[in-house]
């Protein structure tokens, strides 16, 4: 007990005299002339805690000032005509003062520089983890040399990975910009070219500019960092190609089991998905009203949802327009495109034309980084449901009763009817279950992209296209078209811009179905020709 | 029906010559006057009927359903507007000898080389029909020739018109970007906002109506106009039988683009724009409605149906500006379960039954794909 208190006493002391150096070298600023002033601001900025760095910003930005009466070091806002001052060292608010109680210590452009390094360096030894990697950030950006010893001794105190490694580069960008031998100079290049990353090719190719060995590494190093940087942007259009694919994917699954089922292509399918993006908003304003805790359950709530609204529908429209039609695709077409203009026209008079917003619940927002690529939550997600959406529909289909008398329907729809299967039944429910699938297609949908009356109509040609090309009533020849799909369009992006790449896969696909006219994946079988 | 043809083109033809004098020689008092408003609108109408008709010859006689023939429509529209742009000459707002307007807003030092020729208008006359035509004839040789038919064949072309749309709403492409093509001054060097030329314009396009009414009358009733049909209802039979399908089809198709193409041509100078919204699916789409409403398959119905459904368009959007598309909706839904055969279809069979009259049993009535 003793100890302890002798320990808390020895604290209060140590502090105390801490502060009286503190306010002694802050009030040393207000004493000296311009050219002692840089001496002033490194001794400052040697002392600990977060004081230097607050005083050393207010002087960079012009807010410090010399109290005439007892020479006191304030920081002053200007407020009226007169200024309210504060006591940097306590942080006590002073009372206002007229202009003429104070003067400003005045700096000028080759101070601000030492300033900076001085306050990077003082930031550097401060206890919060997080305003030390940016003060070892800000360093590594503005690469001086002077504030080498200030980035070794923090290196040396540093226990966090992160704040260590960005440290240990803020050290090799400051070596670069310093006098130091070549050896030297090569050890931080290889450090910076070991990142591989987009931020370090300035500094390298201030270095490369010059002559010397150092000179030639980091030449090579930069060569080396483009080349990795050349293979993460082409995983970057990957990823971007799969997740453009996965929402192809997600919009197209229903319509290729439906036109393999019945022969019938759907042009309400879009549609459907916009059901159940509105169904999301609709939920999702329900939960904001009245439960707001739930918001982050808010799509899990609405996929059943969605799914029930998509599916109701869907059999309506299977009974009204569908049945009665059957057999005549091309009129089934012609009615379903009207079903799909007074959907539209419907939501649009109930919800408005203009786009609705659906949130992201928390963890679906955000992104992360695997190298130097940037994936955002949603988007994963995204890929992700859809995946499970596939292998669901793929359960569905091979390891249920329903999913065998369907891929009979499928094959051949006399001989299934003739061995008893209820072909019209079959029918129905596939459609309830494709429209469903639609419904909650359009949940994921409503993350990434507007939800609008329009929302479907973006989708449906698209889904036709992987449809066509994937060919009918195979779900693996939808995933593979979707997945082709999506990824050409990305990689064609950045030569041929958006536009034209999707032309170009729209053309790639009127010359495709030349070839295979049943699509990538045909059905085996005899068939009619239908 | 072949009666039935002869009266409708005499009646368009009469109506050619009539509309003009009521409007331009009847004083604005009396009760027979055709306001000056009224002259382009019923001239666009009858630009939706020929385009109708030509859809018709594809679907109603060669069972092509094409969801893409506002591609062509535009296409010649465009050809068009391209002349039209080219005589504004100095009169533009930058004044430029050669470049339209759009061309010097976006810094473009020359004119491109698929723009020469068209400051002349029978080489524009041409094109009109040459390029609609050309993209038919390809696209048709591909997918016929492959076999690519039902529902595949209209997915397809309305990808076609759906590539065309995004194409031609690119700035560099040189065809005005999403703005399209307008503020025409003159056509042949007559003044295009004058009241007789918007007369004439409306004479000219109805008395198109009417030849094209009277050659597809012809062709129709050709040894080719009914292996057309044997096409649309039996198109394997057909082909067992001896005849070259892919052949037969694309002469239905390649014409049926040409006539798009002068429809849009005519409908541009009266519209007085033409710009990418043309391409769009959905006016592809509505086509097809106008020549399902009237009945295809026979030749007077899309006219019908294309100035019908147009008319209540009209009405409908300046009326009840939020029912038009839950009205065209209902009539997409109406038309194809309850009148498949369209007004024109439904009469015909309706007059056939009454014994009295021996009348021509029409060689319409699509048969449903039943054989499926």
């Amino acid at each position: 007990m003793r100890r302890l208190i002798a320990a808390f006493l020895i604290l209060i002391f140590a502090s105390t005299a801490a502060v009286a150096d503190l306010r002694e070298s802050v009030n040393a600023l207000g004493k000296v002339k311009l050219d002692g002033l840089e001496e002033a601001i490194k001794t400052l900025a040697a002392q600990p805690g977060e004081v230097p760095a607050k005083v050393l910003g207010a002087l960079g930005e012009g807010d410090l000032y010399v109290r005439k009466s007892d020479g006191l070091v304030v920081i002053a806002e200007e407020a009226g005509g007169a200024f309210n001052l504060t006591d940097p060292v306590s942080g006590e608010e002073l009372g206002q003062a007229a202009k003429s109680d104070v003067s400003r210590i005045r700096i000028n452009n080759a101070l601000r520089r030492v300033i900076r390094a001085a306050a990077g360096g003082s930031a550097l030894a401060s206890p919060d983890a997080a305003k030390r990697l940016e003060a070892a950030q800000a360093v590594f950006k503005s690469r001086d040399a002077a504030a080498l010893p200030a980035l070794d001794e923090a290196l040396a105190k540093e226990t966090d990975p992160q704040v260590k490694s960005a440290l240990e580069l803020a050290r090799a960008s400051a070596l670069l910009a310093s006098s130091a031998t070549d050896e030297v100079k090569e050890a931080a290049i290889a450090t910076l070219a070991a990142t591989g990353s987009r931020d370090v090719l300035p500094i390298l190719s201030t270095t490369a500019e010059g002559s010397g060995p150092a000179a030639l590494a980091a030449q090579q190093a930069i060569s080396e960092i483009e080349t990795t940087l050349a293979y993460w942007s082409m995983a970057q259009n990957v990823w971007f190609g799969i997740s453009l694919g996965s929402v192809l994917l997600l919009a197209a699954i229903g319509l290729a089991i439906t036109f393999g089922v019945m022969g019938v292509i759907n042009m309400a399918h879009g549609e459907m998905v916009m059901l159940g993006a509105y169904t999301t908003f609709v939920v999702q304003e329900v939960i904001r009203t009245s439960f707001p805790g739930l918001f982050d359950w808010s799509l899990l709530i609405a996929l059943p949802l969605a799914f029930l609204v998509a599916a109701l529908m869907g059999i309506l429209i299977e009974r009204i327009v569908i049945r009665p039609l059957y057999g005549r695709p091309l009129e089934t077409l012609l009615a379903t495109w009207g079903v799909s203009l007074i959907l539209q026209q419907a939501i649009r008079m109930i919800f408005g034309p203009t786009n609705r917003e659906v949130g992201n619940p928390s963890w679906a927002s955000g992104a992360f980084e695997i190298g130097q690529m940037s994936i955002t939550y949603n988007r994963l997600w995204l890929v992700l449901f859809s995946l499970a959406v596939f292998a669901g529909l793929y359960l569905l289909l091979n390891k249920t009763s329903f999913g065998l008398q369907l891929r009979a329907v499928t094959q051949n729809r006399r001989m299934a009817s003739a061995i008893g299967i209820k072909t019209p039944w079959v029918g129905a429910l596939t459609f309830a279950v494709r429209s469903g699938i639609a419904g909650i297609a359009g949940v994921g949908l409503s993350q990434i992209d507007n939800v609008s009356p329009d929302l479907g109509q973006s989708y449906i040609i698209d889904s036709f296209m992987v449809v066509v090309f994937g060919g009918v009533g195979n779900l693996w020849g939808t995933l593979v078209a979707a997945m082709t799909l999506g990824i050409v369009n990305k990689f064609l992006e950045p030569f041929a811009g958006a536009v034209l790449a999707k032309i170009l896969v729209l053309v790639f696909i009127i010359l495709f179905i030349q070839k295979r006219p049943r699509g990538l994946f045909a059905l085996k079988g005899r068939f009619v020709d239908a | 029906m072949r009666r039935l043809t002869y009266i409708a083109a005499a009646l368009i033809a009469a109506i050619a010559l009539l509309v003009p004098v009521l409007n331009l020689w009847v004083p604005p008092d009396s009760p027979f006057h055709v306001p000056d408003y009224l002259v382009p609108l019923l001239g666009k109408y009858l630009c939706f009927a020929i385009l109708a008709l030509a859809l018709d010859l594809a679907w109603g006689y060669c069972g092509i359903l094409s969801l893409g023939h506002g591609a062509f429509f535009a296409l010649g529209g465009y050809a068009m507007g391209m002349y039209l742009m080219r005589q504004i000459g100095t009169r533009g707002v930058y004044a430029h000898p050669v470049l339209p307007d759009f061309m010097v807003f976006l810094n473009w030092k020359e004119l491109p080389w698929y723009w020469y020729g068209f400051d002349m208008f029978w080489f524009a006359a041409i094109m009109v029909m040459l390029v609609p035509g050309l993209l038919a004839f390809v696209f048709g040789w591909f997918a016929f020739r492959s076999r690519v038919t039902g529902v595949y064949l209209s997915i397809i072309t309305q990808a076609l018109t759906y590539a065309l749309l995004l194409a031609f709403f690119r700035n560099d492409m040189g065809f005005g970007g999403n703005n399209g093509l307008t503020d025409f001054k003159d056509i042949l060097g007559f003044n295009i906002q004058a009241q007789s030329t918007r007369a004439v314009l409306f004479a000219v396009t109805a008395l198109i109506l009417a030849g094209f009414l009277l050659m597809l009358q012809y062709v129709v009733m050709s040894r080719l106009g009914k292996v057309m049909v044997a096409v649309r209802d039996a198109e394997s039979r057909t082909r067992f039988i001896g005849y070259r399908v892919e052949h037969v089809k694309l002469f239905a198709f390649t014409l049926s683009a040409v006539m798009a193409g002068i429809a849009g041509a005519l409908y541009v100078p009266q519209v007085g724009i033409i710009n990418p919204g043309e391409f769009s699916p959905a006016n592809s789409i509505e086509i097809v409605i106008w020549t399902a409403v009237g009945g295809r398959g026979t030749l007077v119905g899309p006219i019908i149906g294309a100035l019908a459904v147009n008319s209540g368009k009209s009405y409908f959007t300046a009326a009840f500006p939020d029912m038009w598309l839950l009205v065209l909706g209902a009539l997409f839904v109406c038309v194809t379960l309850f009148l498949p055969k369209g007004i024109v279809g439904t009469l015909a069979e309706w007059m056939a039954k009454r014994p009295a009259k021996k009348t021509h049993v029409p060689a319409t009535a699509p048969a449903t794909e039943a054989a499926q």
